[in-house]
């Protein structure tokens, strides 16, 4: 069944609490990853790939750059989950 | 009609010895953090490095090589005239001819040997030592000296916030010769040249003497090459590990290429090793050296005595190509 953007939030957070240290529950919908949450590159793609194994979703490289909030990669993940 | 001589194989080989030479400067992370507005802490928790060596503008990369080599070589014991082969795995070689393997051969006393560079950028030591391995145990050389050696500090962009930083200069060298048992386990290698663009030069020699660019420096997609360096290396690594009929617990180290600290400690976590297996981490005073990276991580495990002779280390170079290897060797 497919997650709902809540559940995507809840399990993204999760990974991004266990790259970082960042407690889950300041990864928000409004936050960018680089900006508000401070997460640099090697993170940030770790955290995509982690996310991959999780929602059984590919997120190709081109398409990181496009993830600039926690929002861009929640509807990302939720529409593209397999 | 009489039959065609060829040559008889030899079952096994090994490294003899290994030699090392940096360039003599360590560069501190404030000297190089203003033109990329940057800081020490910046690049120390982004790439783990806190100096990297090196080489004044009177060493050159011929220099570093000859003193790494004849350092192996004298650890050997192998007279340098019955050297058979000589490869110079390097992509700072500042000439497009002669190759820089045949005057170092003529500067070590490998006189005659056949020689000869290869341009595998960071995988370049693990293709050379596959090389040597291949033409001992073929009957073509008896012994090989393979050389990784790079002085890219005349490769880079001060101002270049994506590669530039983390570059250093030296030569790391390994004597590899028969053996009465096995030394060097298959190489595991390849090359992925869809992403022939991720890691190499912002533009060709041509476009520098038309004017179109600059003086051509090293360039990396850094999110992307990370990406590929752990996970796709990893499958690798294990690959070569299954090869080498070994289980992760038989190992002594893992060296890698000393690409950034992050992969190195992002690689060993998804290879699973043993707290036991010692991870080579020469890159935070050294910095990242290309070709030379490998055998300069493990001579320092060897000199520091973090790791014995006869021990198993993984060993992978991983880069721009992409190309990569792998094989399990035993320390000399």
């Amino acid at each position: 069944m497919a997650l709902s953007e809540l559940d995507v939030l809840a399990g993204l957070a999760e990974l991004v609490n266990d790259e970082t240290g960042i407690a889950a529950d300041a990864v928000q919908m409004d936050k960018s990853f680089t900006d508000d949450l401070d997460i640099d590159s090697i993170s940030m793609m770790t955290i995509v790939v982690n996310a991959e194994d999780k929602f059984g979703v590919k997120i190709p490289d081109e398409e990181v750059k496009n993830l600039i909030t926690v929002a861009d990669a929640v509807k990302y993940i939720t529409a593209n989950q397999g | 009609m009489k039959q065609l001589k060829q040559t008889t194989p030899v079952q096994f080989s090994k490294i003899y010895s290994l030699g090392a030479a940096r360039g003599e400067r360590s560069v501190t992370n404030d000297e190089i953090s203003g033109p990329i507005d940057s800081s020490d802490e910046w690049i120390r928790q982004r790439t783990g490095i806190v100096t990297r060596r090196r080489a004044e503008s009177k060493t050159s990369l011929m220099d570093l090589s000859v003193s790494a080599a004849k350092e192996a070589i004298e650890k050997s014991k192998v007279n340098p005239a019955e050297i058979d082969a000589v490869i110079l795995a390097t992509i700072s070689f500042p000439y497009q001819t002669p190759s820089g393997a045949t005057l170092l051969a003529e500067l070590v006393g490998a006189t005659d040997a056949a020689a000869y560079d290869i341009s595998a950028a960071c995988a370049g030591y693990c293709y050379g030592i596959a090389q040597a391995d291949s033409l001992i145990r073929s009957g073509t050389a008896r012994y090989v000296l393979v050389v990784g050696a790079e002085k890219l500090s005349d490769f880079i962009d001060p101002t270049d916030r994506s590669i530039s930083f983390l570059l250093g200069d030296g030569a790391g060298a390994a004597v590899v010769g028969p053996s009465d048992h096995a030394g060097i386990s298959k190489t595991v290698w390849g090359s992925d040249g869809s992403n022939w663009d991720k890691v190499g030069m912002t533009g060709s020699l041509i476009d520098f003497r038309d004017g179109k660019l600059p003086w051509p420096t090293l360039v990396q997609e850094g999110q992307s090459v990370f990406r590929w360096a752990v996970w796709e290396m990893v499958k690798v690594a294990k690959e070569a590990l299954k090869e080498s009929g070994l289980e992760p617990a038989d190992l002594a180290a893992l060296v890698t290429h000393q690409a950034n600290v992050r992969i190195i400690d992002e690689f060993a976590k998804q290879l699973g090793l043993p707290d036991t297996v010692v991870v080579a981490k020469d890159i935070v005073d050294t910095g990242n050296t290309s070709a030379a990276s490998i055998p300069l991580a493990m001579h320092r495990l060897l000199a520091e005595g973090q790791v014995k002779s006869g021990g198993y280390a993984l060993q992978i170079g991983f880069g721009a190509g992409l190309a990569y290897a792998a094989q399990v060797v035993e320390l000399p």
